[in-house]
């Protein structure tokens, strides 16, 4: 339980993936001008990340590895080649799915979270969750929290952005600067904040 | 085709500063700032990403009038990934080291905007030629805006460019104190945000409006 528990924390904080990895950051500056629009973002991430993850983990450990093939009868198999054009793929259908699935079952979330679905297929964040899974060689309960670890750093992350920009507006920023400048350097900003955390060990 | 000297000279350089992908259309940013601690994996992956987005251009412009529009977006993934995998089986064949340093960033080109924001912007709607240099320029404003904050990056933060050594530092009984700052990742945000306003400073045209 400890393990899983340190991993979790570890990949909120310690590698967290927008401020440690620098991964998402696309969306991470386009859409952090408002906390509420952010923070849906961030939901649509968490939920994304946790469940494609622990699929890519499974179709790694099941169809793509070397050898991993053997219970199919093939077990020369080494397909581990073909792993970027799965994970994409995976990961533009099950959030094709999620989308189908909350506009039948639960249409007040949809309208709330529609609009971010299809920005996510080109996060990096959710394709980089793969492949460091992948990297990493998690097991499928590690990566089911490393999923969601990594999904609420994300989203952590983004609100936190979108704070600072919403107080950002009273500010005199010079002409040049105004809008992107600023941001990149709030980010590298908070980025140095979170690397104290990386002092920590679990 | 008709072949437009003058249009193809500017669909070729106006990314590289007047439209740059990075600084002005905000694409492509999660690469750019990983990869830059250092100007080899720079280097390589401006190669890498200039390649795989003239390619996919010229592959998906070819097809442009035979894919589906419902279908699109699988269709030009599937073109990038398979692209991504090839540039990915070729580092690791003849640049393993890179490789390795590089680690997940060449596989997420897949996801770098640049690619899939060219390929429905211009490919789409383009003949295969210019949306080969249309790729081609493109992948020139990340490669020129990822090797200024490399060399920045390794000159100040090391002292060293590609290995070789120019400031000698302190450490190595020179006089250069390196910038132990500019190794960490968080230093080619303040890089690049410095870079844009230089860059808009120079084209005003660029700044943006007042919220």
């Amino acid at each position: 339980m400890e393990h899983y528990l340190s991993l979790f924390i570890r990949s909120v904080f310690v590698e967290n993936m927008a401020l440690a990895f620098l991964l998402g950051m696309c969306t991470f500056l386009a859409v952090s001008k408002k906390v509420q629009t952010s923070i849906g973002l961030g939901i649509a991430v968490i939920i994304v990340q946790t469940i494609t993850v622990p699929v890519n983990n499974l179709i790694v450990h099941y169809l793509l590895a070397d050898g991993a093939l053997a219970w199919a009868g093939f077990p020369e198999a080494d397909l581990s080649f073909l792993g970027l054009i799965v994970y994409i793929g995976v990961i533009a259908a099950l959030v094709q799915i999620l989308e189908m699935t909350l506009d039948k079952f639960f249409p007040a979330l949809y309208q709330s979270l529609g609009i971010f679905l299809p920005l996510i297929t080109v996060n990096c964040a959710i394709m980089g969750g793969s492949l460091f899974m992948v990297e990493r060689d998690y097991n499928f309960p590690e990566s089911v929290v490393f999923g969601l670890g990594s999904g609420f750093g994300w989203a952590l992350a983004i609100a936190a952005l979108a704070g600072i920009r919403e107080k950002m507006k009273y500010s005199d920023v010079p002409d040049g600067l105004r809008g992107l400048g600023i941001t990149f350097v709030t980010v590298g900003l908070m980025a140095i904040g979170f690397m104290s955390f990386s002092g920590i060990k679990l | 085709m008709a072949f437009d000297k003058q249009e193809a000279k500017s669909v070729l350089f106006s990314p590289i500063f007047n439209n740059n992908p990075i600084a002005l259309q905000v694409l492509g940013i999660c690469s750019a700032l990983a990869v830059t601690s250092k100007l080899e994996t720079a280097l390589v992956m401006s190669l890498a990403l200039t390649s795989v987005i003239a390619l996919s251009n010229l592959l998906i412009s070819l097809i442009r009038n035979q894919i589906p529009s419902s279908i699109r977006i699988i269709v030009q993934m599937t073109i990038i990934a398979s692209l991504v995998i090839l540039v990915d089986q070729l580092l690791k064949a003849y640049a393993y080291e890179v490789s390795k340093q590089l680690s997940v960033f060449v596989g997420l080109i897949i996801t770098n905007c640049i690619v899939m924001g060219r390929a429905e912007a211009y490919a789409m709607k383009n003949g295969p030629f210019m949306s080969f240099l249309d790729g081609l320029g493109n992948g020139l404003g990340y490669s020129v805006l990822l090797i200024v904050v490399g060399i920045i990056r390794e000159l100040l933060g090391t002292g060293e460019l590609l290995g070789y050594t120019i400031l000698p530092s302190t450490a190595n009984g020179g006089w250069y104190e390196t910038n132990g700052m500019l190794v960490l990742p968080a230093s080619s945000f303040f890089i690049i945000g410095f870079l844009i306003w230089a860059l808009r400073v120079w084209k005003k045209d660029q700044v943006e409006d007042k919220e």
